[in-house]
């Protein structure tokens, strides 16, 4: 099926997509080059130990016992290099790196070094050394600043974000207009959980019909889990996640996609957070992150040609704690994974100063140690990738990051 | 101001009006009764500042989009049939996609003429629920409304014309006003089969061999005056019914007054009437007139209205010393239903600290689109689908005795608001979760509360909890 351009009357009755229509990346298409750049913010602290485990390292079993990922393990992870292996939920993303389209940073994270969601997530979107207030976002300064003369070219490059509100990360002064995924996301089980408790201290009679409807939920599960569509409340299907981090990623690619559509774009896709229960190996973080891969599959093959011109970057606040806590689950930490896709990466690669996970080696004696700023990937990727500015990035798109540089060599 | 007054007024606004909005419980912290009091004495309340067609011309308006769809399709099958005559037979694959498979509809059509009517009285009534101050008198508008329901499925141009022609008006008038506005109204007639029912012995009643239909009589009776089991009869309910015969409507196919109210004598029932133990002499319409003056300022109807009321704002089963002062100002006032909001509101008993009320979806709906801001982010239709998602469409009960009001009917649903919650707080731009607990709940939030807000995982999700812990869903 030929997908045609979306218009802006189209986007907007589309019931809300989000699109701000910036700047042209002159220099790149000054190149011959007509680069695609999609941002996913992953909200709620997304666990990189066991997303990418760091399976060479000697201390690696000792700290996660029983749910660190392992060769010979509970599962068998997909194997990077002789250090690191991939979760096995994520085999797009394993193809990706064997084919060279796929970068994982390690021990990577923002200049936050507290453990609050909502300042991490502020601070990850806006691109400001410090928490605190902010109407606009990275990504927005960064395409407002292709194009110092302020022109909008009508086929130009366009920011585009993708949800029912517009993330930080692409407000600005670039205009944005707004578009959302048809389907709804639905609320997570880590809602349903959070209620539960809450219920359970302070009222029995809303406990005892959120407990009965999540029992009706699981009995329904049993059937097919992945494929199950119902609208049963109390939690939603595998599936309907899934369902919901494809569309939205997958309708973000078509539009980039388009040969006059929008060249750069962002969304969030949220539940991170894994406290109790995390499911490294087959739980809840594990269809977490297949839902994440189904979501880079799609954008890969809705990409289509232009797959060999996107750059997907997926960061998230900060990291969990290296440990397992006393739930089955990890806490809000501070180094964790940043993942970069597309066909115009120099990919297959895992970047990592490794800091170690000796007790010494943590953060705080319990974090995975942050040795690589998140700042120097996206400059990297924005600078080599879309041709913004060196001095525009240190001042405009990271305020005060001169010290931190791009980091040279990520995009073909 | 107190911690007692900030206490009183966060309650204020949740039980008695549709939940905090910004700042408003520290704005009537000092006098939160006063403040009631202020919304009842507005000069404009419950009225709606829009411009929306009567219920005639609504109903004639959807009478003629349904006469051309029919003449359409009517045309269509036609032309069809004049082809097959002319032996231009239509080929296997033809056939099979036109009249058994209707086509698909484009997509971003505006929906059809009905149900943008319905679409447009529906903003018009949640807007007035979610841009109100406090909405004390919304909410009394909501309560008459369901008192006295009608469906749209049975009558779907009149449902939002009805509410604000017969209801809104008198909610703070006599109910005897109320009562006659609301029985004479089309909609209603035409809800209950009024227009249907005819005396034996009318005019009409003996060339067309056709009589009473008794329905109108009887809600009016059980549900809407004395209540049921209150001592009248079946005696009573044939009497009064052969009273209102007559009360009719204009068929809305009438270009002309489609749709408007008509006493048709030929229809009425000749003779006195004896209901309640009153003869009632024929009249004409003012028979009707006078059962309905008598049943308004009947000791039973005082009784079950307030007990009601209080069962809506306080209590599923409210204290009988809130319900005896309710019953006794209804009787002292003649009726007058802003005396009987004072008292409601002046009572100790309407401001227990317990919260026992689970607040029906609507109501809830209401209050989470007050406390995000996002009045805007979300399309009516969102809304609409959202009430009748959790179980309460919007004027569709299921039957005339309207939604239920007790915890035991909504709790069951209370996990199906948790996807609602979490699709508006999506749409919502929260700031500060904590500063939006401490705006809609003030005291009320408990630390278990206050702790379950800030530790979300994102500032929405923050927000969807704030509106599903029980200090929100309860009032």
């Amino acid at each position: 099926m030929r997908l045609h351009a979306p218009s802006r009357r189209e986007l907007l009755l589309a019931s809300g997509t989000l699109f701000a229509w910036a700047h042209l990346p002159k220099l790149a298409y000054a190149e011959g080059r007509d680069p695609r750049f999609l941002a996913i913010i992953l909200r709620g602290a997304l666990d990189g130990l066991a997303t990418v485990a760091p399976v060479g390292d000697p201390d690696w079993l000792a700290l996660r016992g029983d749910n660190a990922l392992a060769f010979g393990g509970k599962v068998e992870p997909l194997k990077l290099d002789d250090f690191f292996a991939l979760n096995p939920a994520m085999p797009n993303l394993h193809r990706m790196f064997q084919a060279n389209e796929a970068i994982v940073v390690h021990a990577c994270a923002t200049p936050y070094r507290e453990r609050s969601h909502f300042d991490g997530q502020d601070l990850l979107e806006s691109g400001l050394p410090k928490p605190g207030p902010s109407d606009s976002g990275w990504l927005n300064r960064a395409l407002a600043g292709l194009a110092p003369g302020g022109r909008v070219d009508p086929k130009g490059g366009k920011v585009f974000a993708v949800g029912p509100v517009t993330p930080l990360v692409v407000r600005g002064p670039a205009p944005v207009l707004s578009w959302s995924p048809q389907k709804i996301m639905p609320a997570t089980d880590d809602t349903v959980a959070r209620l539960l408790d809450l219920y359970r201290h302070s009222d029995v009679k809303l406990a005892s019909v959120l407990e009965d409807n999540s029992k009706l939920a699981a009995i329904e599960q049993s059937g097919d889990m992945a494929q199950s569509m119902t609208q049963k409340p109390g939690g939603p299907k595998p599936g309907q996640v899934r369902a919901y981090f494809s569309d939205a990623a997958g309708n973000a690619a078509k539009f980039l996609a388009q040969p006059d559509g929008p060249r750069v774009g962002a969304l969030a896709l949220d539940g991170w957070d894994t406290h109790v229960n995390e499911g490294i190996a087959t739980g809840r973080l594990s269809q977490l992150l297949g839902a994440l891969d189904d979501a880079l599959g799609a954008v890969q093959s809705n990409m289509g040609p232009a797959w060999k011109d996107t750059v997907v970057a997926l960061a998230t606040e900060f990291g969990r704690t290296a440990h397992i806590n006393g739930t089955e689950g990890t806490d809000h930490g501070t180094a964790t994974v940043a993942l970069l896709v597309g066909g115009a990466l120099k990919g297959g690669r895992v970047i990592a100063d490794w800091p170690g996970l000796k007790s010494a080696n943590l953060y705080e004696n319990r974090d995975l140690k942050p040795t690589t700023d998140l700042r120097a990937v996206l400059k990297g990727v924005l600078k080599d990738h879309l041709r913004a500015d060196d001095r525009v990035l240190a001042q405009n798109v990271f305020p005060g990051s001169a010290d931190v540089k791009p980091m040279a060599g990520l995009v073909v | 101001m107190t911690a007692r007054g900030q206490e009183a007024a966060a309650l204020a606004l949740h039980r008695f009006g549709f939940g905090p909005a910004g700042g408003q419980i520290a704005a009537i912290a000092a006098d939160p009764r006063g403040a009631l009091l202020a919304d009842l004495n507005r000069p404009s309340a419950g009225e709606l500042a829009v411009d929306l067609p009567s219920s005639g011309a609504s109903a004639r308006a959807v009478s003629d989009f349904r006469a051309e769809q029919q003449a359409q399709q009517k045309l269509a099958l036609r032309v069809k049939k004049e082809a097959e005559a002319n032996n231009v037979t239509p080929t296997m694959s033809d056939a099979a996609a036109s009249p058994a498979s209707p086509p698909q509809k484009p997509p971003n059509q505006p929906p059809p003429l009905p149900q943008q009517l319905l679409l447009d009285e529906a903003k018009a009534r949640f807007d007035a629920a979610t841009t109100a101050d406090i909405g004390f008198v919304e909410r009394l508008v909501w309560f008459w409304s369901n008192h006295f329901c009608i469906s749209a499925d049975k009558i779907m141009g009149m449902a939002g014309p009805y509410e604000r022609e017969a209801i809104r008006p008198h909610v703070q008038g006599g109910f005897a006003d109320l009562l006659q506005a609301v029985e004479s109204h089309p909609a209603m007639l035409f809800y209950l089969d009024n227009v249907e029912s005819m005396g034996a012995d009318s005019i009409a009643g003996i060339n067309r061999d056709k009589g009473l239909n008794e329905n109108l009589a009887r809600e009016t009776l059980e549900l809407h005056t004395l209540g049921v089991r209150s001592g009248y009869t079946q005696a009573d309910v044939t009497s009064f019914a052969n009273v209102l015969t007559g009360w009719t409507w204009i068929n809305p196919d009438q270009p002309d007054r489609g749709g408007e109210f008509l006493f048709n004598k030929r229809l009425h029932e000749p003779g006195d009437q004896i209901v309640l133990g009153k003869s009632y002499p024929d009249t004409g319409m003012d028979q009707g007139r006078g059962v309905l003056g008598d049943l308004a300022r009947h000791p039973a109807t005082a009784q079950h209205i307030a007990q009601k009321l209080a069962q809506h704002f306080v209590a599923d089963e409210p204290p009988p010393t809130l319900v005896a002062k309710l019953a006794k100002t209804f009787k002292d006032s003649d009726g007058d239903l802003k005396e009987v909001a004072k008292t409601l509101i002046t009572a100790d008993e309407s401001w227990s600290p317990q919260r026992q009320k689970l607040k029906p979806p609507s109501e809830w709906i209401a209050g989470v689109v007050r406390i995000t801001g996002a009045q805007n982010a979300i399309p009516i239709g969102r809304i609409v689908n959202a009430q009748a998602a959790l179980g309460e469409p919007l004027w569709r009960p299921p039957a005339p005795n309207g939604y239920p009001d007790t915890e035991a009917a909504w709790i069951d649903g209370v996990p199906h608001r948790i996807d609602i919650a979490n699709e508006f707080a999506g749409r919502a731009r929260v700031i500060d979760p904590l500063a939006l607990l401490d705006s809609g709940l003030g005291p009320l939030a408990s630390p278990d509360t206050r702790q379950t807000v800030a530790r979300a995982e994102t500032r929405n999700q923050a927000l969807a909890l704030l509106v599903m812990t029980p200090e929100f869903l309860r009032r």
